[in-house]
């Protein structure tokens, strides 16, 4: 009898796409702890004689505006990228979770009031409420990650919501009320686990788009402020010699590609891995 | 058919009144004194007095709100602190710059998805599928600023095919649009391969193979009608994804529009011109997905009668 976990892995592996992205992601939460150590040079020193460096033997992927090692710049700014990101999800996560099953179990104006309020914040296009909430509490790298995070939310909220209504009416959950269970206990026993599979693809997904959102709040200068290295910044300061040294402003953001690209391919690979149902590609 | 309508337009009413309610939160929300803040350190307090009235920051949130709104409904925005013109006339201004560029990349998305997305699903596992979903992959994990910025060096620099970035030409929107355009039309090709596939399994599609249906027609009859629900729902969500992505390439290429006039307004502390910005993009998103809503019920009579 196999479990359903394995059953889950079976799947993912034969799925090479999905490997590909635990692959991409695993390299990147490698550089990210081991950035001291896996970083060729010091990402804060500057080198002004070697200003814009091609890349070649001594700087890899050439060198920034300060004659920084782009190479290692990338390697820390995985840091950035992730911490931001992993943050933003448990954010998102704690908000969704508490205020979709306060919704969920409580019912009348409570839930109307909660759900009519995440309307609301679904009414922002992309972007535009992360953009309005740092703007209000300023940049830096603490309010980026709660801008993404309030931005993540309605969507957890309305997942939660959805699936209490639907336990609340089955027969298990009613013999636990029965038994005199709380509605906090009733959540981390009965609702969560049967979430569990829809928010890890939810929170994986969404990984890869709190870095698109991060990277962009840091490009327009919003973000996260120099001189930590973030790519979404790097990208700025690179544009400013666009034409002088492509290199400065590109490199930085294959590596937001290719972290992105390596949370949408993992998230798919679990969506399919773990919940064959949850098949289409809306996200 | 006018009911549906009704109920669906006085539904947004609620959603739109809680965002200008959050809009104007993001002032309250600022440390320190905003009015201070807006006006710089160089400020006499006279001004930042004045200001302050002018705001009515002295006076309650539920009555600063109630004015608001009132203020909105004849029009008013306020002015902007930077250059001191009413904020409705900043915004119409650089509205229609905006409008073009998301437009026009919104329909690239919708040609460009929707054919990727309908020959992937009636050919699976082709070649040309196969490209095309790795395509896809790639082109909605792309930082809409940083493709800009790689199309600049590309086909404005080494071949110097098109401008840098401005206005003025048909030649100046295509850099912007592509950039814009290839995540969304990327999304776009992914739910139409999925929602086409999900039809051609459906037992009407196999009864109309059966019964000698030509092949085209089937997709075209079938096929396409039926999956494009999900793709229009996508479409109008993409609509937001694109003016938000509108503030990254206005940036990029210098695009007189909302995205880079919010942008200014930001930097300049101008939270006025801010809030009118902010405000007038998602009264846009909001309509287009009422749009959306609406519809639904031209393609799909089953809508409009559940109501």
């Amino acid at each position: 009898m196999e479990t359903p976990g394995r059953l889950a892995w079976r799947r993912f592996k034969r799925n090479r796409l999905a490997v590909v992205g635990l692959v991409l992601v695993a390299a990147l939460l490698g550089s990210a702890l081991l950035a001291p150590w896996v970083a060729p040079r010091d990402p804060a020193k500057q080198s002004l004689i070697e200003k814009r460096a091609r890349p070649g033997a001594k700087f890899v992927l050439g060198a920034d505006e300060f004659g920084r090692d782009i190479l290692s710049r990338v390697i820390y700014g995985t840091r950035v990228a992730l911490l931001v990101g992993t943050l933003s999800v448990v954010i998102a996560l704690a908000i969704g979770v508490a205020l979709g099953s306060v919704a969920g179990f409580t019912g009348g104006w409570t839930d109307t009031l909660i759900m009519r309020a995440t309307e609301v914040l679904l009414a922002f296009p992309y972007l535009l409420l992360a953009i309005a909430v740092v703007s209000a509490l300023g940049p830096g790298v603490l309010n980026t990650t709660i801008a993404v995070g309030i931005w993540g939310a309605p969507t957890v909220v309305r997942l939660v919501r959805g699936s209490v209504l639907a336990l609340r009416e089955s027969e298990y959950v009613g013999a636990a009320r029965a038994l005199g269970a709380s509605g906090p206990g009733l959540v981390a026993r009965h609702v969560l686990p049967n979430l569990l599979p829809t928010v890890i693809v939810y929170a994986t997904l969404f990984m890869a788009n709190a870095i698109l959102v991060e990277a962009a709040l840091s490009f327009l200068g919003l973000g996260v402020q120099p001189p930590t290295a973030s790519w979404g910044l790097m990208v700025s300061t690179g544009r400013d010699l666009l034409l002088v040294a492509p290199h400065v402003a590109t490199i930085p953001g294959v590596a937001i590609m290719v972290a992105v690209l390596g949370f949408n391919l993992l998230g798919d690979g679990l969506r399919d891995a773990l919940d064959p149902r949850l098949r289409g590609d809306g996200r | 058919m006018l009911t549906f309508i009704v109920r669906r337009l006085l539904l947004a009413v609620p959603v739109l009144l809680g965002v200008v309610f959050v809009v104007m939160l993001t002032v309250d929300l600022l440390p320190g004194d905003a009015v201070s803040l807006m006006l710089g350190e160089h400020s006499t307090p006279q001004a930042v007095a004045a200001l302050r009235d002018y705001l009515g920051l002295d006076k309650p949130l539920a009555t600063r709100y109630v004015q608001y709104v009132g203020r909105l409904l004849t029009g008013d925005l306020g002015r902007s602190i930077q250059q001191n013109r009413p904020v409705t006339a900043e915004l119409a201004e650089a509205w229609p710059a905006t409008l073009e560029l998301t437009l026009a990349a919104l329909v690239l998305a919708t040609v460009f998805g929707v054919t990727a997305g309908v020959v992937s699903a009636v050919w699976p596992s082709s070649l040309f599928d196969a490209v095309a979903r790795l395509g896809s992959l790639f082109g909605l994990s792309l930082p809409v600023f940083w493709t800009g910025l790689v199309l600049i060096v590309i086909f404005a620099w080494w071949l110097p095919w098109l401008p840098v970035g401005g206005t003025g030409s048909l030649a100046h929107l295509v850099l912007p649009a592509v950039a814009l355009a290839l995540p969304s039309t990327a999304m776009v090709a992914r739910m139409t391969r999925s929602s086409v596939l999900e039809v051609l399994r459906e037992d009407y599609v196999r009864t109309a193979r059966a019964k000698g249906v030509r092949e085209r027609w089937v997709v075209a009859k079938h096929a396409l009608r039926n999956a494009a629900i999900p793709v229009l729902t996508l479409l109008g969500l993409q609509a937001g994804q694109l003016m938000g992505g509108a503030v990254l390439t206005e940036t990029v290429f210098a695009w007189p529009g909302l995205g880079r006039l919010m942008v200014k307004a930001i930097f300049a502390r101008d939270y006025v011109l801010l809030q009118g910005a902010v405000l007038v993009f998602s009264l846009a998103f909001v309509l287009i997905n009422l749009l959306v809503d609406l519809s639904y019920g031209a393609l799909d009579p089953r809508v409009s009668k559940q109501g």
